[in-house]
């Protein structure tokens, strides 16, 4: 059987006849139209990335070619067969790994691996074989065992695309495998895939990160159920050259210049890069107004290589501009004192389980304070402590001074909370729920009407007041919880995980708004796992294991992996190496203790 | 490549066989699963044959004797000696009226002072008086008409003469002493297996929806009949353990004679799992979701179970359009088989039409879940 493949395997190599053929194809839930005419090929061989916001279609796109919906209109071939009349040959072409791995949590590794070998109808006389194949190229050996509930996510993640490559696909459909899964485990990720495709595999791999498009060979950027672009990376950031740069060191306030940046008529898009800013030139855009504003800030401005988000925001026709609405209406913070959020010594335990262990830092008064980390790592615990949602097993936290202990309610009165997801009420209207924020907060009468009003008008919510956040857009829902986070004007913001699976447009809109609250005073304690989310972090705390093991800014941090050459370390780089290096310790501690 | 392909094609065991594998391991692993297939039966039979006692016993009453004759003490003691009632003695009807007002005595029977003149002279025939705490209705009939059953024994033993001379001599066949209890627990065993087979199989199909792995499944050369039945088989055998096992506590227990055999309460509990099993996979179906799923296996399964089936209800006394409704109730069938198997025996005349009736509305159920269930996400 082997044999048979890899001889089918690289004769479709050699042919480079597309492995999917997608024509024409429109899909319409209910009044709503998912995609909308959509054709591209896709090669064996080849890693194509799927790349887009959530609700772009991907997901769409990639049920429709693992035949488990019909196109509205179009068709589908996989190696020559049509998805809907062949849907039956298509399963056993192709490889298909859900979002979430499709893994059985309460049966264990080994019985996953059985139980879908025996579903793609795998000869059990090689059963043996291929399992150790398998388990050796996922190195998930050790685990046998385990329930697959009990791994983590990156090793769900190996798992589940083991039991998508168990029939031998043509074929391998991999629908954001990187979702939920930390740094370190997608590049092993990426490891494997590669080896596939080396093979003469067809892998197509969604995802909403749009680093990872710059990894694929081949790249579908899909946006409100569009392609906007179809071809190598390389070749759509190629239009982008001599326009990117970056303003080193300014010496006024970083999130000023990217504001001013923001509202110049010839930038498009701006980040803000550890101590730096960058920005993108509008096409056919002079370089005349960006130098004069790195001249009078006092920043050295230098050309760098653009990236595949530049391009794509570009192709969107660009960011928004850098005034935030929100942060104007605000009154400046005043603080007594200088710190804003403290935690010493803080400490969580789930039965056996140390969430989080010893961990104390301070924030200061309109700092962005970045918490990163792996799945797991025990951030969000920790967010919770502050917050004053969880009691520490021991150590103690301040916000504005108030003892979380002793003055909660106090304490919770100065904080606005944006939880994960952002828990609004389904059942409620948009103005409900901005109604029932401020009464939690305590408002009635005139003040409250003036506040939703005023807040349904920064954050542009009139056409949306009715409906229901679940009918709402990501990007909409988002605003949204922030204006209910924000209701009564707190000092001090934590926001959990606030813009995944946000596009880039909307991600930008809101750091403009975050950016703008923390030039008034207000401080910004934020999880995420986006990196380049990082930078946009005054400081940043890296925890794993329950434990904070680098706390600097951004820039320091990345210079504390560097290693000379020319490619300068990426948040990501550093993230990885910082892992690796308390991993390392952790076993050379072990070792030592050992007698 | 070509192996895998033929194995694409038709209903293939080694598939189903995975299938089965994995749900069975599920649910040993599952310990909700086993709660609801093995403890539920036993809790819910305990509630049903002791807390939904359709039988009165030992209420208490009052008597109050104003007369001391011989023959009033004997009626006194008439009352004392049936289990039915627990007897206050009393004086005075002033002494227990109070109690009754209180609610600590559900009723009390006068023996008046001229009992033994009236008795004697016969022409007069003698008034006893039965007061009743009418607040309770079902109690106040049960303890008037039990006080004038209690009266009119004593009196065809005390004086044959005086009774009438007619005396009926009523029995109760297949439950002689008209225990609720034994067509209770027979009946509850429908409850349970309508929960197990309903609400089991509606949560655990929503729950792969949930958890993305129908997806998954689908995505493979797995056929929906053999997704389903895969799905179905062990749930099948689970619910038939928990026949027996209801079974038995019923017996041993309860006391609840099986004049029928074993082999027919299985072959009923089998039929009938067809249409429970069948309304789950509809439902879970339908919505994907596990807590919908819940709900409408409670208000489309459980409660026309307990309610329509005749289990507590008599349906010949329901109103017409309930009566008909009845007829597509599975448990209706099932309520009475498990009666008849229990208290009567195999009486194969009365099982047949049940099991066909039962038979047919699990096709239908069966037929519309594989006509919702195709091998695809749309819709």
């Amino acid at each position: 059987m082997t044999n048979e493949m890899s001889a089918q395997v690289s004769q479709a190599k050699l042919s480079s006849q597309p492995a999917v053929k997608i024509v024409g194809v429109t899909k319409i839930f209910g009044v709503v139209e998912a995609l909308h005419e959509i054709s591209a090929n896709i090669l064996p061989g080849r890693l194509t990335g799927l790349v887009g916001p959530d609700g772009a279609g991907k997901t769409t796109l990639m049920r429709l070619m693992a035949a488990l919906m019909a196109p509205t209109a179009g068709r589908i071939t996989v190696a020559n067969c049509d998805t809907v009349r062949d849907s039956n040959r298509i399963h056993t072409l192709t490889g298909y790994m859900p979002q979430r791995f499709g893994l059985y949590e309460d049966l264990s590794v080994m019985e996953n691996l059985r139980l879908y070998a025996q579903l793609q109808g795998v000869e059990p006389n090689t059963h043996q074989d291929i399992f150790e194949r398998l388990l050796t190229f996922t190195r998930l050996a050790p685990f046998t065992q385990r329930l697959a509930g009990r791994l983590s996510g990156g090793m769900k993640q190996k798992l589940g695309l083991a039991c998508a490559m168990m029939g031998k696909p043509r074929v391998l459909l991999l629908d954001e495998p990187s979702v939920g899964v930390d740094p370190v485990s997608r590049q092993d990720l990426w490891k494997m895939v590669r080896e596939l495709t080396d093979e003469g595999m067809a892998v197509v791999w969604s995802t909403a990160y749009l680093d990872e498009a710059e990894r694929c060979a081949t790249v579908l950027l899909l946006n409100d159920g569009k392609i906007e672009y179809d071809g190598p990376p390389d070749k759509l950031t190629a239009t982008l050259k001599h326009r990117c740069f970056r303003l080193l060191d300014p010496k006024q306030e970083r999130r000023i210049v990217l504001s001013r940046a923001l509202n110049l008529k010839s930038v498009c898009d701006g980040v803000i890069q550890g101590n730096s800013v960058r920005a993108v030139l509008r096409k056919e855009a002079t370089r005349e107004e960006i130098d004069a504003l790195a001249k009078e800030v006092g920043a050295e401005i230098a050309p760098v290589t653009p990236r595949f988000e530049d391009a794509f925001v570009d192709l969107l026709g660009g960011g928004p501009g850098g005034t935030s609405a929100l942060a104007e209406r605000m009154e400046p913070v005043n603080l007594k004192g200088d710190i804003a959020v403290e935690c010493h010594e803080l400490t969580r335990r789930f039965g056996d389980f140390i969430a989080t262990d010893h961990v104390s830092f301070q924030v200061k008064k309109g700092e962005i304070f970045g918490l990163l980390g792996p799945n797991g790592a025990g951030k969000s615990t920790t967010f919770k402590m502050l917050c004053g949602l969880l009691k520490p097993t021991s150590g103690g936290a301040h916000v504005m001074g108030l003892d979380l202990r002793t003055a909660k309610s106090e304490a919770k009165s100065q904080l606005g909370y944006m939880a994960q997801k952002f828990s609004l009420y389904g059942l409620l209207s948009a103005r409900q729920n901005l109604e029932f924020s401020a009464g939690v907060y305590g408002f009635d009468g005139a003040t409250k009407r003036e506040r939703i009003e005023e807040m349904i008008e920064i954050f542009h919510l009139q056409k949306y007041v009715r409906s229901s956040p679940e009918d709402l857009p990501l990007g909409v829902k988002q605003r949204l919880a922030l204006a209910c986070a924000l209701m009564h004007r707190p000092p001090v913001l934590f926001l959990d995980e606030p813009t995944s699976g946000v596009d880039p447009i909307t991600r930008r809109e809101f750091w403009t708004h975050i950016n703008g609250l923390v030039r008034k005073g207000v401080t910004v304690l934020v999880t995420t796992h986006f990196m380049d989310e990082a930078e946009y972090c005054d400081r940043v705390a890296l925890m794993y294991q329950a434990k904070v093991i680098a706390l600097d800014t951004p820039d320091a941090l990345k210079r504390s992996v560097f290693k000379g050459g020319s490619d300068e370390p990426t948040m990501e780089d550093a993230f990885i190496q910082l892992i690796q290096s308390a991993d390392a310790e952790n076993a050379t501690s072990r070792a030592t203790k050992a007698p | 490549m070509s192996v895998a392909e033929k194995h694409a094609s038709r209903f293939n065991f080694r598939r189903l066989w995975a299938l089965v594998q994995k749900e069975s391991l599920q649910v040993v692993r599952d310990p909700s699963t086993i709660l609801i297939a093995f403890v539920l039966p036993v809790v819910m039979l305990f509630l049903f044959a002791y807390a939904v006692s359709l039988d009165t016993q030992e209420v208490p009453i009052g008597i109050v004797l104003e007369s001391d004759s011989a023959a009033a003490q004997s009626l006194a003691a008439a009352f004392s000696g049936t289990r039915y009632f627990t007897v206050t003695p009393a004086r005075d009807r002033r002494e227990v009226a109070g109690e009754v007002v209180g609610g600590r005595l559900r009723g009390y029977v006068v023996i008046p002072q001229d009992f033994d003149q009236r008795l004697a002279s016969g022409a007069r025939p003698p008034l006893v008086q039965i007061i009743t705490d009418g607040a309770q209705p079902n109690t106040a009939s049960f303890v008037a008409n039990y006080a004038q059953g209690v009266i009119k024994i004593w009196q065809s033993a005390h004086s044959p003469a005086v009774g009438s001379v007619l005396s009926l001599e009523p029995r109760f066949w297949f439950n002689p002493e008209i225990e609720s209890r034994r067509f209770l627990v027979p009946g509850a065993i429908a409850i349970i297996m309508t929960i197990i087979g309903t609400l089991l199989t509606a949560l655990v199909v929503a729950r792969e929806w949930e958890r993305g792995t129908m997806e998954a499944i689908m995505s493979t050369p797995a056929s929906v009949v053999e997704i389903l039945v895969g799905k179905l088989l062990p749930y099948f055998v689970l619910g038939l353990g928990a026949t027996v096992i209801s079974a038995l506590l019923a017996i041993t227990v309860f006391g609840v004679p099986l004049r029928g055999s074993w082999l027919t309460l299985l072959s009923l509990s089998s039929v009938f799992l067809v249409p429970a099993l069948g309304q789950g996979l509809l439902i879970s179906a339908v919505t994907k979701n596990q807590f919908i799923a819940a709900q409408i296996a409670l208000l489309s399964g459980f409660l026309p179970a307990f309610l329509l089936s005749g289990y507590l209800f008599e349906i010949d006394s329901m109103p017409a359009p309930l009566r008909v409704l009845t007829y597509v109730i599975p448990a209706r069938y099932f309520v009475s088989s498990l009666q008849t198997v229990f208290l009567a025996g195999d009486i194969w005349t009365l099982l047949l039409p049940n099991m066909l009736a039962m038979l047919a509305i699990g096709i239908v159920f069966f037929a519309v879940a594989l006509a919702k269930t195709t091998k695809s996400l749309d819709n």
